[in-house]
């Protein structure tokens, strides 16, 4: 396992975290160093705790015990850092806006307690949904838009949101091949731009095709490292338990079988 | 100022007050909660009094906004449990601090004017004599200058925080990530609701405030697909209803308040049937345009599956199974839209209908 960065300088330093919902640990024991510039991916069974890892890491779920840092400082000084694409099935889509007003809300952070977004983020709102091919839809009532388009809408706000960090949680669910393709587009120019992307991930297939580096879970920490390495048999069986794994032909893992 | 003006003026700002705040209630699905807070607010009163050893705006505000507090959080306590789900804890919190309030009244106050009727209806014919006196100075009519106060402030508040409570609603998970935390935007918001219902529910009474904070945006809500303009129009429709009902009232004589919230009725009934995109009626029609444009798409599919490209009425009506007023119905409009022309009996694709087969066939194909 290669060591990326040290955990004063890692876009996320995660130790000893532990999450519980009535002395039930949903993430027991956590120590993760996640790496810049990196298309990470977090896999791991339902219930393993994924969400909650990112949930977290903005501190939007209480922690039992354990510290977080991000580039070094406690979140609340470096939320301006961080992005956030939520599961689409988070909000309630029948409520009266439309999609470049949603985008907008990705700069609320930046504009603060108040203060009303202006002409220059109207404008960084379309260009942002540009970069997900949405212009078309900017005036578009959100309920109006198919799930796919949801979730791009989704993408150009946390592009918006002008960050180092995203943190995505299942940006793929339930999405058509367009969406996907377009998605995976924006992912890969933002690291080429040097940002951390963190992704919730549910499709073991697509692991090798999109990401670089990989987080198996369940609860407690299987592995973490380059992909390469990671991806292997043994950590999947490890993390997915009664299913029985098979690496196929091309190694690319595969779930066969019994529940 | 006249009676009668003191009177339309308190009903159109406990209208505005009430539809300022009553949008983001609808938007945020917690209809019910207005309904709970102006019947939980009575126990509050009733401790205000008891402090305050007798009627007194600044306690009775107070103590009533506390107890609307305490009921939104009481309600949430009891939906975290998570045996009792949100619309069963509204309906156990708010009647038993009701019945406390009703209690207390009848075992402390029995000798005091706050009777049941006041409380529950409200009498805004009233509002003239209830005088609001400062250092021994007659002010004005106290419900007034407080529902005039109230809508200044929600007004305030609406035009400072909108977007915060905007975002806060739509993405609570963003909004908290951002550092706009949800929970302290969400009881500045039923604080807000509080307050109003306290000072519209002296002119109004309990139920009908909460037909002030709904009916309105819920008329709204049919209208647009904007959260600023809904705002607006739930504020307009409500203030339209104060006017025509206190006209419709004196017309009538019959209860003010009462005729207010019959006219939001009115308004809201007319707004579910004919809004343009979201109206009974508008829909209806779509619907049928959608029905007849489907029925001509499959006649032509139907054509163009023949070899020849016609057919004779009397076939097409065996095959497709319509009633014939439909057959009839979708020839006429293909021929219309020159896709068939009809040659005797026989009904025939033109090459226009050929091209529109084409174009059919491709939308209906799953991409």
């Amino acid at each position: 396992m290669t060591v990326a960065g040290t955990a004063a300088t890692a876009p996320v330093a995660i130790r000893d975290l532990t999450v519980a919902y009535r002395e039930q640990p949903v993430l027991w024991d956590v120590d993760l160093t996640l790496p810049e510039g990196k298309l990470i991916a977090i896999v791991g069974p339902n219930g393993a705790g994924k969400s909650t890892l990112i949930k977290a890491i903005m501190h939007l779920v209480p922690r039992t015990s354990g510290t977080i840092s991000i580039f070094g400082k406690p979140y609340e000084q470096q939320r301006r850092l961080v992005g956030y694409v939520p599961q689409r099935g988070s909000v309630d889509w029948d409520f009266p806006t439309n999609a470049l007003d949603v985008v907008q809300m990705g700069m609320y952070g930046k504009l603060g307690w108040v203060r009303r977004p202006g002409k220059r983020e109207r404008e960084t709102a379309l260009a942002c949904l540009e970069q997900v091919g949405m212009t078309a839809f900017a005036n578009r009532q959100i309920s109006q838009l198919s799930g796919g388009q949801q979730q791009r809408v989704f993408l150009a706000r946390a592009l918006a949101q002008d960050a180092q960090i995203y943190l995505l949680d299942e940006p793929f669910a339930g999405v058509d091949a367009t969406t996907e393709r377009a998605i995976i587009e924006v992912l890969r120019d933002l690291r080429s731009r040097g940002k951390t992307l963190i992704a919730v991930h549910h499709d073991l297939e697509s692991l090798r095709e999109y990401f670089d580096w990989l987080v198996v879970m369940n609860v407690r920490i299987i592995a973490a490292g380059p992909l390469e390495t990671t991806l292997n048999a043994e950590n999947l069986h490890a993390a997915y338990g009664g299913k029985i794994l098979t690496l196929g032909a091309i190694g690319q893992p595969q779930l066969v079988g019994a529940e | 100022m006249s009676a009668e003006l003191t009177v339309l003026l308190t009903a159109i700002f406990a209208a505005s007050a009430c539809a300022l705040v009553g949008t983001f209630l609808v938007v945020r699905r917690m209809a019910m909660m207005a309904d709970a807070i102006s019947h939980a607010i009575l126990p509050g009163l009733v401790f205000a009094y008891f402090l305050a050893n007798g009627p007194n705006l600044v306690a009775g505000v107070f103590g009533a906004s506390l107890a609307g507090l305490a009921t939104v959080a009481l309600v949430e306590a009891l939906q975290r449990t998570g045996r009792v789900k949100s619309d069963a804890a509204i309906g156990i919190v708010f009647p038993a601090m009701f019945a406390l309030g009703t209690f207390a009244v009848s075992k402390w106050f029995s000798n005091v004017h706050l009777d049941a009727d006041a409380i529950l209806f409200g009498e805004i014919a009233f509002a003239p004599f209830d005088r609001l006196i400062i250092a021994g100075r007659d002010i004005g009519s106290q419900p007034l200058i407080v529902l005039a106060v109230l809508s200044l402030l929600n007004l305030v508040l609406v035009l400072l925080f909108y977007k915060e409570v905007k975002l806060a609603t739509f993405d609570a998970g963003l909004a908290a990530s951002l550092g706009f935390s949800p929970v302290l935007i969400h009881y500045g918001l039923m604080s807000a609701v509080s307050v109003t219902t306290v000072g519209a529910f002296a002119a109004v009474g309990a139920i009908l405030v909460v037909a002030l904070m709904i009916v309105p945006a819920a008329t709204a809500y049919l209208l647009t697909d904007r959260l600023d303009l809904m705002i607006v129009y739930s504020v307009v429709c409500g203030v339209v209803s104060a006017i025509a009902g206190y006209y419709l009232a004196i017309e009538l004589d019959v209860s003010i308040s009462g005729m207010m919230a019959v006219t939001m009725g009115g308004l809201f009934a007319v707004a579910a049937l004919f809004s343009p995109s979201y109206g009974i009626v508008a829909r209806a029609r779509r619907r049928a345009v959608q029905r007849e444009r489907f029925s001509v798409d499959l006649l032509l599919l139907h054509l163009g599956h023949h070899p020849t490209g016609d057919e004779s009425v009397a076939h097409l009506a065996a095959e497709l199974d319509w009633p014939r007023a439909r057959l009839q119905r979708a020839i006429r409009q293909a021929g219309a839209a020159g896709s068939v022309a009809i040659v005797g009996e026989r009904v025939r694709l033109t090459p226009d209908g050929q091209d529109a087969v084409h174009a059919i066939a491709q939308r209906l194909s799953p991409s």
